[in-house]
């Protein structure tokens, strides 16, 4: 097992490798530059070789890169150009944010998702399931945005149920240890303070749940009804088993095995939808800041928060590898 | 009295927009206490589903079951399915044909073990591995403390069948069904089955319902043999007549199709023409009749009626073979 | 007593009527008769029929020039005031005064064409690098296992990104326009047509009847044009219409995002709905009616793509 984590943790590093010398290309193709974006239409040519020549950039491009490289070998991802901190930790205060808005949207979608799908199975072809089946088909097709607007506009502007934007209500003064907001309440002793910030995440969870909702409910279901025509679950019935014991230990627990793994390849889309999300509830997450860094030109920012999202990616698809050789004992890793 | 009477029973898959099927049709025969029965016949006769119907495994809403079926005075048909949860498994036990994927591939065999202990006999703990380690010698599985840790897949497909033989006969059930036990195994897996299976049943004083196409399978282990056809028994009659006098064509050609050793070399087999799916509505007249080389337009008359002679021996068929063709002898090797 | 004749009639009657109707069908031919008894599967047709013939018929089906503002004196945004639906104006008028229903018609053209471009990319490049990687494999030997690892290296890099950040620097990077639209969301569906592509052909080249064709000594080009190729094709034909849902919506998210196309002489679905945004308030029937095409055109799809999972997948025939 360690032998495993370990090969795939080696293995991440000529992606990620690779990963960075297209993004440098790729980046440094990109129309403008940074000079522009500081000087806007009034600077003089002086001045916008000026501010190449302080970045950097008028050397060759793989100059630039060697650098890039030289600094990551001591973990260091360079300075944003628009903020002027480090980009670790222009990450490291906004990367919370968007782990507890996903991890909010994972929850609601599993939580909800798993038991809807394993009703739908069980009453197949009755109204339950019909419904299940019906709503995530048109989940998947709304987009993420507009529903994000819609709860927006309904639960926070009309009704006012909910905050409307923001991961805190500005009045509010709490410490951070941990940038997680309901967490740090928690650990502070500010409840109301994690009450607060776990409002904030309703709206914009729940908008974000809804397409691996769709889609969670869907492999459910279909698992399910797979695992119920298998022999196994016959003879479970037929050893007389109680309907519980039947329902979690040989129809859950097998169902579960290719739910677990699109749950892993499910987090890249939270990302892209939390790009979104973020942007309609002004939810002060990675997202948003990506945004300006691409009209900013911020080759460092962008750099690094796309390898650091990369590996995150990567590290959740490990964990679900492991998980599912725990779950699942014909596939023992090597 | 018989320990289970099986009446009329008969099993109707309904599917929109296509016809019923009826996949068992009027079913009768009983077992009595201790006695091991035979229920023959090629795959898609209904045999399988017969003993999933006694058990009430059979279930959905385009399943209909119809008759009666009696176990130690009880109708199980009519049964809560609560109550059949309590016979299941304590009373009744069924051992299934593919022992590798009637086996939980994520659960060790220990717990699948252990979990029908728990609910049948209250064991729990310490107490429940160490009766399914008594239970996995019993049945012949060496080092049993560390099998029970293991998973399916680690096992090979005769130790998957004696775990599943282990679990069957756990509670020390009145009746065990066996459905087509050694299809999925090795030849010689299959006799150390079969030998296992006679053993349990005769120390346990269990009634065996023994569900096969193989008349080798049958010729070794039953008392009573009940041949189905197309969803009805054709011929029913104690070991020896049906093997020495088989009466109905369907029987005689099953007989003669078995390859024999004493059989003069480069003799051909005899194989019954055409398949299971050759066949007629049974309201029209013998569904055998396409495949039958006995057959008569009275064979086409409606249904042919269940005769009954002297001796217990029942055939359902209006031109029953008559000049016998020679006995198909089969080594038995028990003397009973 | 009858005759031996009428025996033989009698049976051969009675058998016929019980003989299966739907013997020897090929894969494809089943696969259709059972798509065309799906309801799930006839109502994504006739949704994705519907939008077809409305975007190819838009100039001629929309009642007014979608561009043309004849009524922006009745419209004043800053007071909030908007026109609804009326006789002349089915769904009434947009924040400048143009006719809703016009443009919705006319908008539909765009979506079918970044839906059908951008699809048709990811399949061409995705199709290419997954067939060569699973070709390489297929060929075996060292050489063919290192360029299956190298393809697949590139692809799970692909992968490795959100798939909205990967359209957002394609399209910064090629600046906003109708192509980059397509480019950025045909890219984002490039490595899941290669990962599919070359998984079902690994899978297929590994199945039993694969091994039986090559132990019967068919030729290997056989094998892969006559067995492989086709019965891989269904998951992509299955991809390639759900992906059309994608990106259409891919396509919205873009405009949203503010990296749509910028030419505005064309209405189009995505950035309607982002425009209409800022007037929810005073008018969220500008929001609604859009995003209703694009989910309904989304749904289209994705039922007729599922329709086929359905009833390509072999385990769930019955």
């Amino acid at each position: 097992m360690l032998r495993f984590i370990v090969r795939r943790l080696l293995q991440l590093i000529p992606t990620l490798f690779g990963l960075s010398i297209l993004l440098f290309v790729w980046l440094h193709r990109l129309p403008g530059g940074p000079e522009a974006a500081i000087l806007g239409d009034r600077g003089t040519a002086q001045q916008r070789a000026e501010i190449r020549t302080t970045l950097g950039l008028d050397e060759p491009i793989w100059v630039q890169y060697g650098r890039f490289m030289k600094r990551l070998a001591s973990l260091d991802l360079g300075t944003s150009i628009q903020s002027g901190r480090p980009v670790t930790e222009e990450f490291f205060t906004r990367f919370p944010a968007t782990v507890e808005l996903a991890l909010t949207a994972m929850v609601i979608a599993t939580v909800v998702g798993i038991p809807l799908g394993y009703l739908a199975a069980r009453r197949r072809g009755g109204l339950l399931d019909f419904g299940a089946v019906t709503s995530s088909l048109v989940g998947i097709c709304v987009p993420v945005f507009f529903l994000a607007y819609l709860f927006k506009v309904i639960f926070a502007v009309n009704l006012g149920l909910l905050p409307s934007s923001g991961r805190q209500t500005p009045g509010i003064d709490a410490t951070h240890p941990t940038g997680f907001y309901v967490l740090d309440g928690l650990l502070t002793g500010e409840f109301d303070a994690s009450w607060d910030a776990f409002a904030h995440l309703i709206l914009p969870g729940l908008a974000l749940s809804s397409i691996p909702l769709a889609i969670i409910v869907r492999m459910t279901r279909a698992s399910v009804l797979e695992v119920l025509g298998e022999d196994y679950v016959r003879t479970a019935e037929a050893k007389g088993l109680q309907e519980n014991t039947v329902r979690v230990r040989h129809v859950l627990r097998n169902a579960m095995l290719p739910v677990v793994t699109a749950i892993g390849l499910l987090t890249g889309g939270l990302l892209s939808g939390a790009v979104l999300t973020e942007s309609v509830f002004a939810f002060g997450g990675i997202g948003s800041f990506i945004r300006t860094a691409i009209d900013f030109r911020d080759y460092p920012v962008l750099m690094g928060f796309i390898m650091l999202i990369a590996t995150t990616y990567v590290l959740i698809n490990l964990l679900v590898d492991i998980s599912y050789s725990v779950l699942d004992p014909r596939v023992r890793v090597r | 009295m018989s320990l289970l009477t099986v009446d009329e029973l008969t099993v109707t898959f309904t599917q929109r927009g296509k016809p019923d099927v009826r996949a068992v049709d009027g079913v009768s025969f009983t077992v009595d206490q201790g006695e091991v029965v035979g229920l023959v016949g090629e795959s898609g006769c209904g045999k399988s589903v017969t003993s999933l119907a006694l058990m009430r495994l059979l279930s959905g809403r385009n399943v209909k079951i119809g008759g009666s079926v009696v176990f130690d005075g009880i109708e199980l048909l009519k049964l809560r399915s609560e109550e059949m949860r309590d016979l299941r498994g304590s009373q009744l036990a069924m051992i299934f044909q593919d022992p590798l994927s009637s086996l939980n591939p994520v659960v060790p065999i220990g717990v699948q073990v252990t979990e029908i202990l728990t609910r049948h006999r209250k064991l729990r703990g310490e107490a429940a591995r160490k009766e399914a380690a008594v239970l996995l010698e019993k049945v012949g599985i060496p080092d049993p403390t560390r099998r029970l840790r293991e998973y399916p897949h680690q096992m090979s497909g005769g130790m998957r069948q004696r775990a599943l033989i282990a679990m069957a006969v756990a509670c020390a059930p009145r009746l065990l069904i066996a459905d087509e036990p050694t299809t999925a195994l090795d030849v010689t897996i299959q006799a150390q089955i079969l030998e296992l299976l006679k053993e349990l049943v005769d120390s346990q004083g269990t009634a065996l319902l023994m569900i096969t196409h193989d008349l080798g399978v049958v010729a070794g282990l039953c008392d009573d043999i009940n041949v189905l056809y197309a969803g009805k028994v054709v011929e029913a009659a104690a070991r020896r007549p049906l093997f020495a006098a088989p009466t109905h064509p369907y029987s005689v050609g099953l007989l003669n199709s078995i390859p024999r050793l004493d059989a003069p070399r480069g003799e051909p087999l005899k194989p019954i023409r055409g398949s299971v799916n050759d066949n007629i509505a049974w309201a029209d007249g013998c569904a055998f009749a396409p495949r039958c080389d006995h057959y008569t337009i009275e064979c086409l008359q409606g249904p042919p009626a269940l005769t009954e002679a002297l001796t217990g021996h029942r055939y359902r068929c209006v031109n029953p073979v008559t000049t016998h063709e020679p006995p198909a002898v089969i080594a038995t090797e028990d003397g009973r | 007593m009858t005759t031996k004749t009428d025996k033989i009639d009698r049976l051969a009657e009675l058998t016929a009527a019980r003989a299966e109707p739907e013997h020897g069908l090929g894969l494809w031919r089943e696969a259709f008769r059972r798509l065309k008894r799906n309801p799930m599967a006839v109502s994504g047709a006739v949704i994705v029929l519907l939008f077809l013939v409305i975007a190819i018929l838009a100039p001629w089906l929309a009642p007014y020039d979608p561009e043309a503002r004849t009524w922006d004196h009745e419209v004043f945004q800053n007071q909030n005031i908007f026109v609804g639906p009326r006789a002349e104006n089915w769904l009434g008028l947009d924040n400048a005064g143009r006719d809703e229903l016009s443009r919705i018609i006319v908008g539909a053209r765009q979506s079918l064409l970044v839906g059908v471009v951008a699809t048709g990319l990811g399949f061409a490049v995705g199709a290419l690098l997954g067939g060569l990687a699973g070709a390489a494999v297929g060929l075996g030997g060292r050489v063919g296992q290192r360029v299956d690892a190298v393809i697949m290296r590139v692809v799970d890099m692909l992968l490795a990104m959100p798939s909205l950040l990967l359209a957002v620097s394609v399209a910064a990077i090629l600046g906003p326009s109708l192509l980059t639209v397509m480019v950025a969301v045909g890219v984002t569906q490039v490595p899941i047509f290669a990962r599919l592509l070359r998984g079902s052909m690994l899978a297929q080249s590994h199945s039993d009847y694969v091994l039986a064709a090559n132990a019967l000594g068919v030729k290997r080009r056989r094998i892969v044009l006559g067995h492989i190729v086709p019965n891989s094709l269904g998951p992509v034909l299955v991809q390639g219409t759900l992906s059309l849902a994608t990106a259409i919506i891919e396509a919205a998210a873009l405009s949203y995002l503010g990296l749509g196309n910028p030419d505005t002489s064309y209405p189009e679905w995505g950035s309607m709905l982002a425009d209409a945004q800022r007037f929810l308030s005073g008018a969220p029937q500008l929001a609604i009616y859009p995003a209703i095409v694009i989910i309904i055109t989304a749904l289209g799809f994705t039922l007729l793509g599922e329709a086929m999972r359905e009833s390509l997948d072999p385990k769930l025939r019955k």
